[in-house]
């Protein structure tokens, strides 16, 4: 659960106006929103909407054409900042000779040129990390070796040794079988809690982690809302960001939201992000 | 003072066999280069230049025929790196790696045992960059003849080749055997490279194999264009520097003239980077939001290792 | 004789140390093609009468610098093969210019270490410590590079400044190993032996060591193996190279089985 809010908390991030363009296509429209320490936040839109680009962004390896990342209050320059990112697929040869246990403490100094002995804390921090995402048993295989699920986390461990106050995480849930979302969630939120960081990830779907979810922004058309679920993930709130009616449907606990068939978006007056705190 | 075009070079038999002869290669390499650029097997296409070489230090020492020496040695190297490793990128990366390196080991035995045995100076100079107006004129035919097979092949296997080298997963889960048409592209390869490698030298080789087809695929919006586009840049390359190195014997201040070689790369290399320009100006293009544009080369967005 | 084992083992542990990112980032072509374009300067010094060591520096380093600049832009495979074979003609052209020896380009492509000078140590042993110590600084920063190219970047290492760095090594380890084991075989050591240690260990640190040694193993039975046949030691360097790699290649089928039963075991438990 995310920390009691205070109007003097230092918010993890934030995205402040931001908007990016390629040429004559917009691909996010004044996206502005908050993440505050601990908060897990889900970023939710379909392919193609600007998730990706957004959270290229915020790892400053897109310059928006206009808006402002702030990163614990700092303005984001193109040093590294204490954001963890775990990328959606990486690609990991068999070959490589690279050990988890390897990869994970490559977390701590990989940024620092020179050779500097690691030391027993070193060592100690990333038995710790393994431990907190359930990976000390395969510490020792190649990461080329395992399985989609280890190496993602294994990818989590490695952002999160560096105690970040944010960790990113690209579409992780992406080609997961239910009962797989539902472990990863769950670890995610463990790891949240204990190691008080804050998790944004993005998502197609936001089924799996409505109920871990201190916040949503929901992103589609380069437009975003958000909020708490509750705020946000409502009729009037969607059909408001997606420029034409939508339902929002209760289905067994889950949620769906519906459009009607035949709807062109592209020929609407612009609406201004919808903020709702 | 003297023309560009002077009488003597169309007269001049060397120089009508080297025109024939490149025509030929360049074609048969343009078509074949086409695919190994789709294929990312640049390295594959260049070290087996090398093999091909390498093959023939070893038919001359032992008195074989010079272009099956150069295509059997080419061949035998192509066959090794499919033995070696040919799934994963980066082991076939090293799998060449491996081949080229045993293959000039064995040419560096060779020459040295043929230069010590017959005394024959140049023959390094010689296999190693080629010389096209120094070519037998009886290797035409036969030269034709392996190129012409190369085509058919490549024709014969057109659809699945094009599939496989576009998208190998998509190709394979059609029921496309992906691994044999590797396979036999290779093959091809192989006696393309041996070919022109033996007629133009392995510099060369690996200049009219790469070059025209990576300017082309970068120029056009098909695949089938693109080999149209690569077979033409390869002969007027080849034939632009025919006609430059032929008039370089009469420049200051040495008058020792430049090799075909020399004259053939900086154009061709010359056709690659204007081809560059053609790309920026595509993608200013969809910036503005203009039709999508295929853009047959690999995305630049994500972050990449160059080396 | 006392200098062929000397400088082969420098050029073994330079090779070993480069050759492990080499293979780790597939820059097989990039290591093959920047000795071939320091070759071409060699001559083209020769030509005008500069020491060649000046020549091969220089043009080892236009061919690492074209390579990354020209890969950035388009696919780093054909950026290489058209680098090289710019560099090649050049130096087809600057050898046609003038009247050179057999022997003395046989030796600039194959190496000539049973020839090796007293006075060329120093250069080398200089210029391989500045590989060593520069691949030591990178170490961290390239690996992650080399293996998570994003991630790398999300932590603000500059994948130019990386990319540049390492090829920069790679052409100062070419000038330094190309009058020696020649430029068509410098390559092989990078490749062979580091690509057989992976097959041995999984730790990046045992494997950097592992290829050191399996270089020097190979460059010494090279040598000997010259020394006593009167053969050239690049053609032994080549096959025994090969034969290394083939090796770790055996090693590794059947250790796999073994890592992978190990992992379904641990995961089942």
């Amino acid at each position: 659960m995310a920390l009691p809010r205070d109007a003097r908390t230092t918010p993890v991030l934030e995205v402040d106006d931001i908007s990016v363009s390629f040429g004559a296509r917009v691909v996010l429209d004044h996206v502005s929103f908050e993440i505050h320490p601990g908060e897990f936040t889900g970023l939710i839109g379909s392919n193609g909407v600007g998730k990706t680009t957004l959270l290229r962004v915020i790892l400053g390896l897109q310059r928006p054409s206009s808006g402002e990342i702030r990163i614990g209050g700092v303005a984001r320059g193109t040093g590294r900042q204490s954001v963890g990112y775990v990328p959606q697929k990486v690609l990991l040869d068999p070959d490589v000779p690279l050990r988890a246990r390897d990869l994970v403490a490559l977390g701590i100094d990989a940024h620092r040129y020179g050779w500097r002995r690691r030391s027993a804390e070193d060592l100690r921090r990333v038995h710790e990390t393994l431990e907190a995402v359930d990976a000390l048993s395969f510490a020792d295989a190649r990461v080329g070796d395992l399985s989609g699920g280890e190496q993602q986390r294994v990818l989590i461990a490695h952002a999160l040794i560096s105690r970040p106050g944010l960790l990113l995480l690209d579409e992780p849930l992406a080609n997961l079988d239910p009962r797989s979302a539902q472990d990863i969630v769950a670890l995610l939120h463990r790891v949240s809690t204990h190691h008080d960081v804050a998790i944004l990830l993005s998502a197609h779907e936001m089924n799996a982690l409505l109920p871990v979810m201190d916040r949503i922004v929901y992103v589609t058309g380069g437009r975003a809302a958000s909020g708490t679920t509750e705020e946000v993930v409502r009729t009037d709130v969607l059909s408001a960001l997606y420029g034409h009616h939508v339902d929002v449907l209760q289905l067994h606990g889950r949620v769906l939201v519906v459009a009607e068939p035949d709807d062109a978006t592209d020929h609407l007056a612009s609406h201004p992000t919808l903020r709702m705190d | 003072m003297h023309y560009i075009f002077e009488a003597a070079f169309f007269s001049s038999v060397p120089v009508r066999n080297a025109a024939e002869l490149g025509a030929v290669v360049s074609l048969v390499s343009a078509v074949v280069g086409v695919f190994t650029v789709i294929r990312s097997q640049s390295f594959a296409g260049h070290a087996l230049t090398d093999v091909a070489t390498s093959g023939g230090a070893v038919g001359a020492f032992f008195g074989i025929n010079a272009l099956a020496g150069f295509i059997g040695g080419a061949v035998v190297g192509a066959g090794s790196m499919e033995l070696i490793g040919v799934q994963r990128a980066r082991r076939r990366d090293v799998a060449t790696g491996i081949v080229l390196g045993a293959a000039t080991g064995i040419s560096a035995l060779y020459l040295y045992l043929d230069t010590t045995s017959s005394a024959s100076t140049g023959v390094t100079q010689q296999i190693l960059f080629g010389s096209i107006f120094s070519v037998a004129p009886s290797t035409l035919p036969e030269a034709a003849l392996a190129g012409a097979g190369v085509l058919i092949v490549v024709a014969t296997i057109w659809r699945p080749l094009l599939l496989s080298s576009l998208s190998y997963d998509v190709a394979s889960a059609r029921g496309i055997p992906t691994r044999a048409i590797g396979v036999v592209f290779m093959l091809a390869m192989s006696v393309s490279v041996g070919l022109s490698s033996l007629a133009i030298g392995s510099i060369l080789s690996t200049a009219l194999l790469i070059g025209p087809a990576a300017a082309a695929l970068r120029v056009t919006r098909s695949v089938r264009a693109a080999v149209v586009v690569s077979c033409v840049l390869g002969v007027v390359a080849t034939w632009l520097g025919i006609l430059l190195a032929y008039d370089s014997y009469d420049w200051e201040p040495s008058s020792q003239g430049l090799p075909v070689s020399f004259f053939v790369v900086v154009v061709v290399v010359a056709m690659y980077l204007v081809s560059g320009l053609a790309v920026f100006r595509r993608r200013a293009l969809v910036a503005r939001g203009g039709a999508a544009l295929r853009v047959p080369e690999a995305p630049l967005r994500e972050p990449r290792t160059v080396a | 004789m006392l200098n062929a084992w000397e400088v082969a083992t420098m050029v073994a542990v330079v090779a070993g140390v480069v050759g492990f990112f080499v293979v780790l980032r597939g820059s097989a072509f990039p290591a093959h093609a920047i000795p071939n374009g320091a070759f071409a300067g060699a001559a083209g010094a020769n030509l005008i009468g500069v020491n060649p060591l000046v020549g091969l520096g220089a043009f080892s380093l236009l061919a690492a610098l074209g390579i990354g600049t020209l890969g950035r832009r388009s696919r780093p495979d054909v950026a290489t093969a058209l680098a090289l074979v710019l560099m090649l003609a050049l130096g087809a052209a600057f050898l046609s210019q003038s009247t050179q020896y057999e022997p003395q380009i046989y030796s600039l492509l194959f190496g000539e270490i049973l020839g090796v000078s007293t006075s060329q140590l120093l250069p080398v042993a200089v210029l391989g410590g500045v590989c060593v110590i520069m691949v030591g600084v990178l170490f961290r920063p390239l690996l992650l590079a080399s293996v998570a190219p994003e991630i790398a970047v999300s932590k603000g290492i500059r994948l130019r400044v990386v990319d540049s760095a390492f090829l920069l090594v790679v052409a100062c380890a070419t000038t330094m190993t190309v009058p020696v084991v020649g430029a068509l075989l410098i390559f092989t050591l990078m490749i062979g032996p580091p690509a057989a240690a992976r097959s041995f260990t999984s730790r990046p640190g045992v494997a950097m060591a592992l290829s050191v040694g399996i270089a020097l193993l190979t460059v010494w039975c090279a040598v000997a193996s010259g020394y006593l046949w009167n053969w050239p030691v690049g053609f032994f360097v080549g096959t025994y190279s090969a034969g290394v790699y083939g090796v770790g290649r055996l090693y590794a089928a059947r250790h796999l089985a073994r890592r992978r039963h190990v992992l379904h075991v641990v995961a089942a438990g």
